[in-house]
Formats: C-alpha cells, sequence, structure tokens
C-alpha cells in the first residue's frame, strides 16, 4: 500500500521533527526510522528527505553539524531545536485534530467500501 | 583477463554520480557530501545483505530517486541559489578550492598596479587637467598591458608570446609619444582613439591563448569584449553613485571633496575597474548567461525599423546628405553597430540551428544599412572635390570602407545561409577573421598618419 504524495509531503515535517525529538540523527538513520515506524508502508525517495531537512534548518527547527565518524568519513547530524519542539507540539495537535475527526467518520461510515471489510480493515487481496 | 576490483569500480561509479550531480546549480557540494554519504551507507548495507557491489550501487540510486527532481526540490528549497551563482569566494570547499582566491587576488593587485599607472604620470609633473593629450594618447599604453598581463598569467603563455605583446606595447608607448602632436590637433586625437583599438587586439592575443588562430577562441574573445563592456558600465554608474555621496556628504561638513574625487577617486578608480571587470567577466562566464546577445535580441529589430524609417524619410523627403559637417563618423558608428548586432546575436547562436524568424530581421538589418551608408557614401563620392581630406575625414573613410567591405560580404554569406546554400560557421569565420584587419587599420592610423598630415 502506498501513501500518496500530498500526504507523504504534509506528514514528513511532523515525522522527521519526532524522529530528531527521540535523539539526534543523519540522513539514512532517519529514513530507516521512518520505515520501521509506518512497517515499509510509507516510501520515500531516499533523496527527497534532504529538502525537507534544509527547508527545517532555514526556519530554525533544527540544526546540523558535520560530525567525522569511521574511516575518515563525515557525516551530517540534524538535532531538534527548542523551537522544533514547539513546532512538533503543534503539528502533534493539528494531527491528532485530523485524526480524531476521521476516526469519528470512519466509525460512523455504515456503508461498504471496495476493498474494505468493516471489522478487519483492509481485505486480504488488497494488503498482499 | 584480471577481474576489474570491485571497490576501484564501485568508487568510479560514485564519482560519476557525484560528478553528474554536481553540474546541477541547486545543488550544492555540502549537499552533494550528505548526499554521498546517505549512498555510501545504503551500498554499504545491501552489499551486507548479498548484493554485488554494482548490484547495491544500482538499487542505491534507484532508491535515492530521479535527479532531475531531486535537484527541483532543492531549487525549490533553496531558490537563492538561481540567483546568486557567483560566489568570488567559494564556499564549497572541494571545488579546486585554491584557484578562485588566488586568481582573485592576482586580479586585485593588477586593479591596484592599474590603479597605481594612472597616477605614474603625475610622478613626472603631467597632470591630467593639464596634460590630457598625454593622458589621452597613453591610456591603452598604461593600462592594457596590465590586462594583457593578467590573461597571459592566466593561459600560461609561452615565452615567445610574452615577447610579442611586450614588443607591441613598446612600440605603441613609442608611437604614442615621439611626434611632436600639434596641440589640439586632430592626429593626436586620432592616435588617442585608434591607439586603443591596435592594442586591445594584443589583449585578445592573450586571452585566446594558443586559440587565437582559432574561429572558437576569437569568438570567446568577442563574448568576453561585449560582456566586459556591459560590466565595466555597470561598474561605472556604481562608481559615479558613489563619487555623488562623497560629495554631498563632504559638502555637508564644507569640506570640498571635488579636487579628491577628480584627481584620485575617478582616475584611479576607472583604471582599476577595467582589470576588476574582466576578472568578473572571466569568473562569471559559466554560471551566468551573458547580457550582450540579450540586449542585441532586444535592439536588432529596433535597429532594422529605425534605419528602415530613415530610408524611407530619406526617399519621401528627397533630402540630402549634408556632407559639410563629419558626418561619416556618425556613418561609421551605425556600421560598426549593425556589425555589433550581427557579431553579438551570432556568439550566442546555435550554429546548426536551421534559419528562423530573428535570422530575416537580422539580414533586413544588415542590408538597411548597407543601404543607409551607400547614400551617404554617394553622396560623398558626388562631391569628392569639396569633400577635404583632413585626417578626420581620410581616418573616417578608410573605416567606412574596412566597416562595409565586413557588411556587404556578411550580407551575402547570410543571405547564403537563409538560402539553404551555406553554413552559418563560415558567417563566423569571415567575421573572427576579419578582427585583424580593425588591429591593422588602427595601427595605420597610429603609425602613418600624423607624419602624412604633418602633425596638425
Amino acid at each position: 500500500m502506498g501513501i500518496n504524495k500530498d500526504l507523504t509531503a504534509a506528514s514528513s515535517t511532523p515525522l522527521v521533527l519526532a524522529i530528531l525529538a527521540e535523539g539526534d540523527s543523519y540522513g539514512y538513520a532517519i529514513l530507516q526510522r521512518v520505515r520501521e515506524l509506518s512497517g515499509g508502508s510509507m516510501e520515500w525517495t531516499d533523496g527527497m528527505l534532504y529538502p525537507v531537512l534544509h527547508r527545517l534548518e532555514r526556519l530554525g527547527h533544527v540544526e546540523s553539524r558535520w560530525k567525522n565518524v569511521e574511516n575518515g568519513r563525515r557525516r551530517k547530524y540534524y538535532r531538534i531545536t527548542r523551537r522544533g519542539r514547539e513546532q512538533l507540539a503543534e503539528d502533534r495537535r493539528q494531527w491528532q485534530a485530523v485524526d480524531a475527526t476521521l476516526r469519528n467518520i470512519w466509525g460512523a461510515l455504515s456503508v461498504a467500501l471496495p476493498g474494505w471489510s468493516a471489522d478487519q480493515g483492509p481485505a486480504q487481496a488488497e494488503r498482499a | 583477463m584480471p577481474a576489474p576490483d570491485p571497490s576501484a569500480s564501485l568508487e568510479e561509479q560514485i564519482g560519476q554520480w557525484r560528478s553528474y550531480l554536481r553540474r546541477r546549480q541547486a545543488v550544492h557540494a555540502v549537499d552533494i557530501a550528505e548526499l554521498e554519504d546517505h549512498l555510501r551507507e545504503q551500498v554499504a548495507v545491501l552489499a551486507g545483505a548479498g548484493l554485488a557491489a554494482d548490484e547495491a550501487f544500482l538499487v542505491a540510486v534507484k532508491r535515492m530517486g530521479n535527479l532531475d527532481a531531486l535537484s527541483r526540490e532543492f531549487a525549490r528549497e533553496h531558490s537563492e541559489r538561481l540567483w546568486k551563482q557567483l560566489v568570488l569566494m567559494p564556499a564549497e570547499a572541494d571545488a579546486e578550492p585554491s584557484t578562485v582566491p588566488r586568481d582573485a587576488l592576482v586580479a586585485f593587485c593588477l586593479a591596484a598596479a592599474a590603479a597605481a599607472a594612472i597616477k605614474v604620470p603625475a610622478l613626472f609633473g603631467l597632470e591630467l587637467d593639464k596634460d590630457s593629450g598625454f593622458y589621452a594618447r597613453n591610456l591603452g599604453v598604461l593600462l592594457l598591458p596590465l590586462l594583457t598581463g593578467y590573461f597571459a598569467w592566466k593561459r600560461r603563455l609561452g615565452a615567445g608570446a610574452l615577447g610579442w605583446l611586450a614588443a607591441a606595447f613598446v612600440v605603441a608607448a613609442v608611437f604614442a609619444n615621439v611626434y611632436p602632436f600639434a596641440p589640439r590637433g586632430s592626429t593626436g586625437a586620432l592616435t588617442a582613439v585608434h591607439l586603443p583599438i591596435a592594442l586591445w587586439l594584443a589583449v585578445g592575443i592573450a586571452y585566446a591563448g594558443t586559440r587565437w588562430r582559432q574561429v572558437e577562441g576569437r569568438m570567446d574573445f568577442i563574448r568576453f569584449s561585449g560582456e566586459l563592456l556591459i560590466y565595466y558600465a555597470l561598474i561605472a554608474l556604481g562608481g559615479v553613485v558613489l563619487m555623488a555621496f562623497v560629495a554631498n556628504i563632504f559638502r555637508a561638513i564644507r569640506i570640498d571633496a571635488g579636487p579628491f574625487l577628480g584627481s584620485w577617486l575617478a582616475p584611479c578608480g576607472a583604471a582599476g575597474a577595467v582589470i576588476v571587470a574582466s576578472w568578473l567577466v572571466e569568473a562569471k562566464q559559466s554560471v551566468i548567461e551573458n547580457m550582450a546577445p540579450v540586449l542585441t535580441r532586444l535592439f536588432t529589430p529596433l535597429f532594422a525599423a529605425v534605419l528602415l524609417l530613415f530610408l524611407g524619410t530619406l526617399v519621401w523627403t528627397g533630402r540630402g546628405i549634408d556632407i559639410e559637417r563629419d558626418v561619416l563618423i556618425a556613418f561609421d558608428l551605425l556600421l560598426a553597430m549593425v556589425i555589433a548586432l550581427l557579431l553579438y546575436s551570432a556568439s550566442a547562436r546555435d550554429p546548426v540551428a536551421p534559419p528562423g524568424a530573428f535570422d530575416f530581421v537580422q539580414v533586413a538589418l544588415v542590408l538597411s544599412a548597407l543601404a543607409t551608408d551607400a547614400v551617404a557614401l554617394s553622396a560623398i563620392a558626388a562631391r569628392i572635390s569639396g569633400f577635404g581630406f583632413t585626417p578626420n575625414r581620410v581616418a573616417a573613410l578608410g573605416e567606412n570602407v574596412i566597416l562595409l567591405v565586413n557588411l556587404a560580404w556578411s550580407a551575402v554569406l547570410y543571405v547564403r545561409f537563409l538560402r539553404g546554400r551555406g553554413s552559418f560557421t563560415s558567417l563566423e569565420r569571415w567575421q573572427t577573421g576579419y578582427l585583424p584587419v580593425y588591429g591593422a587599420w588602427a595601427a595605420i592610423i597610429v603609425i602613418l598618419f600624423p607624419p602624412l598630415f604633418g602633425y596638425r
């Protein structure tokens, strides 16, 4: 199951901020964490993470520094800032409001949707 | 045959990928380093899972995503990068870190030397306002050796070429100063105008280096000259604003800055700006769109329209051209302008592109300029006895013939190209091959005219 572009773009900011709130990290590890958390359903094109990180840095939500890692390579680490945490809290409120609204309508929805059974979630064929 | 070292070929592949990314102006070297770190980790993880190095590389590159889309995202995030492309001191460390600062350093030292050179004659008691004739004749001799030196250094010219260029400047200095020019005489003024033209050829030889004999090398020099003119005009504009401020704020404390501006800031700034503008043109040539061809595109139709209007008015009113005044100079400038329009649109044209609408406008411009000049020349020929062969008029007539020949043959080549019987490159070859003719005529005026006309 893929997630469409608009949703991916909209959720990328809180997702990255939240991952960085767990601890400082760098591009590849952030992507690994996204895969882990979404069970593989959120497939980002790897490169696209970096413009997102740079935007967050420009907005002052994260800061970056280069660190030396093994065999002479350098790696750019990102850390969430205080303003980033504030932004994350705000994003979380908004997403929870959206999520709660959607949950209410999913619960109230009685018509059948194609490829979906009301009590088990996505139908087997769709999941495979 | 031994199997290629897998790690070496991986490095090679990553190197190719890196150089491919480097061409994107929105993606800077630090970003490439960050993306490369990602790529390497991905390759290592995939290789650890059992993939061969080249397979791992392919998968990692695919996961990185389409580079066009990626650089578009970078451009959206860093939109300023699409504007500010001229970095004077490169922030991106790994792109040959030493060359640009050294280049800038040499350019600024030479600019300082040029600013000093313009004041050297003052040490010998020659004042800018009282000996303006001397300064006018020696301007090229004072400044252009430094510009030539800059390019000689940049292109690493051999000793032989250096010797010839130095000899050319020595000869120029001699002819600018040995003749007993009459004060306010026209031969002195002709030397002042034409010596820099002749010496500009020496700058071109240094600029093009070993490529002076090739069409491309000379075309690059033409492009450089046009951009230099535009940059110099912009810098001069800034200089005027600066001087206006200096004059005004010092007037506020009742100090007259005029003498300082007139004898120091203006001449030294104007001299140094020649080198600075040249260096800027060199530094930005590959990152910013050339301006001269853009102006050409804008003005070619306008000039063509004005010339056609002029010819129409001439026929309609039946007025003759007044040859009493030095009108020929105006027509020389017109022809030179048309050649410049032709040259700069040619300099930006894809030589293999088929003829388009703009080419027809270009031909209309050339033909109407030829017709206009023919009218002027026939007016002069009709009254040749009353023409009066002053030095100015002979020089202007010679220039007219030179420009006319150039333009006439250009018209023939252009029409051939439009009719599909010739290639555009033959027009380029003709134009670039013609460059020495201008220099030669300028040299003739400098060397032969003063004695021929009795230094008046």
